[in-house]
């Protein structure tokens, strides 16, 4: 019988699948996850493409954040800039959305890297408040751009096609949103092992050491900025392509700070934590949707009270999170899996 | 030249406000070493129970201000306790958040109390505009500066000359030594917080007077962050100059970018100089840069 999981070399340490089992449950989700259209209803559907928007951009912010330590107030602003950038060039030059949203990706994070340089010469508290600057400054271009972003108006976009095939219902861009989820995840999740990860860890946690051990600070924080934005350009884009509309109003400093809300309950420095917090924050105001308008049938005159509640949850869920389980949802997961590892033996 | 003259005057008078709610923001730092990102809800809060105090119980402003301070000290106090205390020492990130995540709380609390519509207050200040001459000041913003001006010097004596004022100095200055000397480190976090509150709430009152109410209100505590950035994180002169130059500027470009860029300028304005300023002199014109040591 197994008495835990030894591990005998870095190598062993550093590997993804570390169990045959792994292997075994994530090929059972993805059967799930394929399987998921096919049975779900589209209000399912549009909460599963949301969670997977959620999820590109929630592992984005963690790469800066929790790997890089450099906190952003701005990525909601960033995610703008990916989606505004996909719209323009569907619209105007009549791009594929197959090359608008890379583009958009790149777009957003190269306006990433500009908003990173102050970077170098400030951070924490002070980093903090650059970044919260860029969102505003940003929300005003969205806005007032007119010429390009047509202002409130916002822009209207076509679905996405291949061929003469278009992606225009929830099911069919879920195959989408699944795929680049995917493969994001999976560059996060090997790049926060490569050399690149380990120098973002190493600034994260203590700069100056960092530094004195060779890292180049500038680089390596740009990098992290740019490679945050770009997460952020892809999942505007395909916010926009998934909508078909962009206006302003999608990107408000409030969704910034979901996004730092998602990486702290999910659990910063991880990329399964920011999964998690993506899925659970994407839920919990999904959930507080559905028990409003359930109040609303059953008794009425109450749904007023719910509006607010919204907003009361969401603060209590980041600050008893931040109080009580800092490591957030991540570490809880890890909990219980050692808890059943070891079952009914541990000691 | 007249109007730029009225444009000064005018931008002037609201600084005063900005520098009142920017001293909320340096106290809390100073004291504790956190950004409070709340400001913008105390003050709404605030200007909400005042408003409160004075259509629903009829009381006269005389004892509507002082409940309302009462109200914010307990309310501070009740914060810094059960939200700040768990997290001190912790990353910057989590203390960061949780402010934000208080913020949603409170805005929150407030919307379920106070309904979100637009109110306006009732008169309080005596209707006449100043007349200094060359430019009218209005009676909302001539009273809001006085009264800002007045919190401005009670914070500042306290601060200066008494032990207590002491005691948040030195606590500000190194919290271990002045642990080792018997000053209530904690008490000094509680009394920093209740006196932002304070200072936060006056200012909710007084903006309230000028343009009216609505939970909306505490977007104007996050344009403030370009003030302390401006005068640096820990002086409280700087605030209160800095409140000064962000006003003018704020004006200055409203009423002369406005026309060019079409509309809105006045908003977004503080966050474009504290960009600046960042690039510039992230430490502000007065602020003490930090110098790390391995």
């Amino acid at each position: 019988m197994r008495c835990g999981d030894f591990k005998e070399s870095y190598l062993k340490d550093e590997t993804i699948f570390q169990t045959y089992w792994v292997k075994f449950w994530l090929f059972i989700l993805m059967l799930f996850l394929l399987g998921l259209p096919f049975y779900a209803n589209s209000y399912v559907m549009y909460v599963a493409n949301l969670i997977g928007f959620a999820i590109i951009g929630a592992v984005g912010l963690n790469l800066l954040t929790g790997f890089t330590g450099q906190i952003s107030l701005g990525h909601a602003a960033f995610i703008g800039v990916g989606g505004y950038t996909a719209a323009i060039l569907v619209t105007r030059l009549g791009l594929p959305f197959w090359v608008a949203m890379p583009l958009a990706g790149l777009t957003a994070a190269a306006t990433g890297m500009v908003i990173g340089i102050p970077s170098l010469r400030v951070k924490g508290l002070y980093l903090v408040i650059a970044t919260l600057a860029a969102q505003f400054i940003l929300e005003y271009v969205f806005v007032h751009w007119e010429s390009m972003t047509h202002g409130i108006r916002g822009i209207n976009v076509p679905a996405p096609r291949l061929g003469s095939f278009v992606f225009d219902t929830e099911q069919k861009f879920y195959y989408i949103t699944l795929a680049v989820v995917l493969l994001g995840v999976g560059f996060a999740r090997n790049l926060v092992r490569t050399k690149w990860g380990r120098a973002f860890i190493a600034i994260r946690d203590r700069d100056l050491a960092a530094e004195i051990m060779g890292i180049n600070l500038f680089r390596y924080k740009l990098v992290a900025f740019g490679l945050s934005s770009f997460y952020a350009g892809i999942a505007g884009a395909l916010w926009v392509g998934f909508i078909k509309v962009v206006t302003p109003e999608h990107f408000p400093f409030s969704l910034s700070i979901q996004y730092l809300a998602m990486v702290i309950v999910g659990g910063l420095g991880s990329v399964l934590g920011a999964i998690f917090g993506a899925v659970f924050m994407t839920l919990v105001p999904e959930l507080l949707n559905v028990l409003t308008s359930f109040a609303k049938s059953s008794v009425p005159g109450l749904e007023h009270v719910f509006l607010p509640m919204k907003d009361v949850i969401f603060g209590l869920l980041i600050v008893s999170f931040l109080i009580f389980e800092p490591h957030g949802l991540a570490e809880i997961w890890h909990r219980i899996k050692n808890f059943f590892n070891l079952w009914p033996f541990s000691y | 030249m007249d109007i730029f003259l009225q444009i000064i005057v005018s931008g002037f008078a609201a600084g005063g406000v900005y520098g009142l709610i920017a001293l909320g923001f340096v106290l809390i730092y100073k004291a504790t070493s956190v950004l409070n990102l709340a400001t913008g809800e105390f003050m709404t809060m605030g200007a909400f129970v005042c408003l409160t105090a004075l259509t629903q119980a009829s009381a006269p402003f005389w004892i509507a201000l002082p409940a309302t301070l009462l109200f914010a000290a307990l309310l501070g106090v009740i914060v810094e306790r059960v939200v700040l205390r768990p997290l001190i020492g912790e990353p910057i990130i989590a203390v960061i958040m949780v402010t934000i995540g208080l913020g949603s709380i409170l805005k929150g609390i407030t919307h379920l109390v106070w309904s979100p519509e637009y109110r306006s207050f009732p008169p309080i200040f005596p209707p006449q505009p100043l007349d200094l001459g060359f430019a009218i000041v209005p009676s909302g913003l001539l009273w809001g500066f006085i009264f800002a001006l007045v919190c401005t010097a009670v914070f500042t004596f306290i601060f200066k000359y008494t032990r207590t004022g002491l005691a948040m100095r030195a606590t500000a200055a190194n919290q271990q030594a002045a642990l080792s000397m018997g000053i209530s480190v904690k008490g000094v976090f509680a009394l920093s917080w209740s006196f932002a509150a304070i200072t936060a709430a006056v200012g909710g009152i007084i903006i309230g007077n000028i343009s009216g109410i609505s939970i909306h209100l505490g977007h104007i505590g996050l344009k403030v962050l370009a003030v302390i950035i401006l005068g640096g994180l820990d002086s409280i002169v700087g605030a209160i100059i800095g409140g000064f130059i962000i006003g003018i500027l704020e004006n200055l470009a409203g009423v002369y970018l406005d026309s060019i860029v079409g509309g809105g300028v006045k908003e977004v304005v503080p966050f474009i100089i504290l960009v600046i300023i960042m690039m510039i002199r992230p430490y502000g014109m007065f602020g003490r840069p930090i110098i790390e040591r391995v």
